[in-house]
């Protein structure tokens, strides 16, 4: 057996071995990526939010702001309670409300209301936000974040279902009511 | 005897492992290494290999499942037999194997011992770290209470603040739009096949390098590394002088492994297991977040940071601290390595050591968090209601009903957001007072709005009567040259 170019046949052989599992690597990476990556793309392609009840608008009263709670429109049976999300409904006057996520704009934790002082205020770092939702002191570097809301058959809905971040602050963050039904 | 002889014989034939074995157990070391200092990598084997133990026994109960892993828990603590055992030697065992991984790495440090030929022993000693640190933090969300809830919330703002891919970072790591079963998931994933595969990968790499260069000699003051000529040292050092690891070196390995043992299971004993807290419901609000020890200083950071500088030091903090560590051993790597020659690597060892000190024991206050129930749950103390008037008690009523008591203490009751009020009369006038409560600053809410004209008039009556007795409140001493001295009423 001539070895020409100082590679034998058999190292020929090796290298050309080596090079069709590096192709089925690739082929096979592709969808192993694009498996770990579904939970980014599902949320690029159809969205998480869509609307969801807060229930009659008799729950809530002109001036007040209350707790309100929603199931999650994305949940499988094995998510348990954490499929359940709550956020803060002020109802400004008869149609115009006010809908806060519950988690500060900090790093995201639960933000109760205090009504005799008209404050959220947050138990991890100390925010806390006047009771339209603007920061009033602490870290936060902004307000609460806003769900978008719109009033149908006398009940409230919000478009939700992604985790509000400061990364992401809800879809077309800035809130208010939506007027297309 | 002669049989186990014979089966040792028949198993070494096919083996071949008993010389290797052999040889490995009498390898010459440095005589002064056979020293207390030097059992903190191995006792921070012992933990991990309890951990492997004690991790396994608990998922044979566990359900890793958002809506059963709290209740799993609950059966482990109440309902299997020395189940809560178990988890509290597997939650003490992970606080003591991080405090080992530190200790072990101050004296890696101290001692040179990541000085040439130890670079990459170093560099995956500090991957070590990190990924001690993940299972760490994944541990704690395995405890799927409410902390381990908004644990992962914090979590994911602070990922969804990494310029252009944040968004997608938060999906990928709570596996899709909220935290929920798909979260827990791949935490649970994480936890229990990934990271102990690379800490199990790392710590073999690990092991091997501190075989194959020795361990590190007990450094002498004067005896400096030089590249050309340590390995030749080194080798008189262990050849000449060197005495067998086993049995010389390694029976303080052993004692103090099994020392740590029985400390793990005295904690365990003594303190029980950790948690878990209340359920992992997102709409029970009435719950204050707190992360586990080793996660504390971290917390208290958080909260001092100013927003602006917020983002960049989250982000690129950790890098450059990374980095540092990573390009110790090259900037470094030759030149003295006993400590009593090295002022600046003791400095920066006892300023880290009292920065993190400091910030966990503040984070064990938290006084930058508002006590959310100070005002409905500790009353106002007596001595700052007695001989007062209605208009003042009355302020002291508002001050309880407008939540100040959240966030400013009286006589160390209540918050401690704000500064004490228990003398704020020596420090602001009558309408600084006003103006503060109305408009507020300084990191304090303006209460303006919220608050009405004859509530203001009785909170800032009440607060002008808190000062010492036998010292004057604050005045506004031009006021009186101002209005004349007949219109200031003498107070």
């Amino acid at each position: 057996m001539s070895v020409e170019n100082g590679m034998s046949r058999r190292a020929a052989l090796v290298k050309l071995g080596m090079f069709l599992n590096s192709v089925v690597a690739v082929v096979l990476a592709v969808p192993i990526v694009r498996y770990l990556l579904s939970p980014v793309t599902r949320g690029r392609k159809i969205g998480y939010e869509s609307w969801l009840s807060l229930g009659g608008l008799e729950q809530f009263p002109a001036g007040q702001t209350r707790l309100a709670t929603y199931r999650n429109s994305l949940v499988n049976i094995w998510d348990g309670e954490t499929g359940n999300i709550a956020c803060w409904v002020r109802r400004v006057d008869d149609q115009t409300f006010q809908v806060f996520a519950i988690n500060c704009a900090h790093l995201g934790c639960p933000v109760r209301w205090f009504p005799q002082s008209s404050l959220f205020m947050c138990p991890c770092h100390g925010g806390a936000y006047y009771q339209d939702g603007s920061r009033a002191s602490g870290p936060p570097e902004r307000g609460l974040f806003q769900y978008r809301y719109k009033i149908e058959d006398g009940k409230l809905l919000i478009k939700a279902g992604e985790m509000p971040t400061p990364g992401q602050p809800v879809a077309n963050n800035s809130g208010g009511k939506t007027t297309c039904a | 005897m002669r049989l186990i002889q014979k089966l040792g014989d028949w198993f070494d034939l096919r083996l071949q492992l008993g010389a290797p074995i052999r040889e490995t157990a009498r390898h010459p070391v440095p005589r002064e290494t056979a020293s207390w200092f030097y059992v903190f990598g191995s006792a921070a084997l012992t933990c991990f290999m309890l951990q492997i133990v004690t991790g396994i026994l608990l998922a044979l109960i566990y359900v890793p499942s958002a809506g059963e892993a709290w209740n799993s828990l609950q059966t482990l603590n109440h309902g299997i037999s020395l189940g809560w055992f178990m988890r509290a030697m597997h939650g003490w065992g992970s606080n003591f194997m991080v405090a080992i991984v530190l200790i072990h790495m101050v004296q890696v440090f101290l001692f040179g011992a990541y000085k040439f030929p130890r670079e990459l022993t170093w560099i995956v000693g500090v991957l070590l770290l990190l990924i001690t640190l993940g299972m760490a933090f994944t541990g704690q969300i395995m405890r799927f209470d409410q902390d381990a809830y908004w644990g992962l919330g914090i979590g994911a703002s602070i990922a969804s603040r990494v310029p252009v891919i944040g968004p997608w970072a938060v999906n990928l790591m709570l596996g899709g739009p909220i935290i929920a079963g798909a979260t827990l998931s791949r935490f649970f994933a994480l936890h229990v096949f990934v990271v102990p595969g690379l800490l199990i990968a790392f710590v073999g790499l690990h092991l091997l390098m501190v075989l194959k260069l020795g361990i590190n000699e007990w450094p002498m003051p004067g005896r400096i590394v030089r590249r050309a000529t340590y390995m030749q040292e080194y080798h008189e050092l262990t050849h000449r002088q060197g005495v067998p690891f086993v049995p010389n070196a390694v029976w303080k390995d052993i004692f103090f492994s099994g020392f740590i043992l029985v400390a793990i299971a005295v904690c365990a004993v003594h303190f029980g297991p950790f948690g878990p807290s209340g359920q992992p419901d997102p709409t029970i609000i009435q719950t204050a977040p707190r992360p586990d020890f080793f996660f504390l200083w971290l917390y208290a950071l958080l909260s001092f940071l100013p927003p602006s500088a917020e983002t960049p030091i989250l982000l690129i903090g950790p890098a450059i601290g990374i980095i540092v560590l990573l390009a110790l051993p090259f900037v470094a790597g030759e030149g003295e390595k006993s400590w009593k020659r090295r002022p600046i690597a003791l400095l920066t060892i006892l300023l880290v050591a009292v920065a993190l000190g400091t910030l966990t024991h503040l984070a064990e206050h938290a006084p930058w968090s508002p006590v959310m129930d100070a005002w409905s749950s500790q009353p106002i103390p007596a001595e700052f209601l007695q001989g007062r008037t209605a208009l003042e008690r009355h302020g002291a009523l508002v001050f309880q009903a407008k939540q100040c008591h959240n966030c400013h203490s009286l006589n160390d009751k209540g918050g401690q957001r704000g500064p004490a009020l228990d003398t704020v009369a020596l420090r602001l006038t009558e309408d600084q007072l006003i103006r503060q409560v109305i408009q507020g600053g300084g990191n304090m809410p303006a209460y303006g709005k919220n608050i009405s004209p004859a509530e203001t008039t009785a909170l800032v009556t009440f607060l002008k009567t808190l000062h010492p007795a036998n010292q004057k409140p604050a005045r506004n001493a031009s006021q009186a040259m101002a209005l004349g001295a007949s219109e200031v009423s003498p107070r």
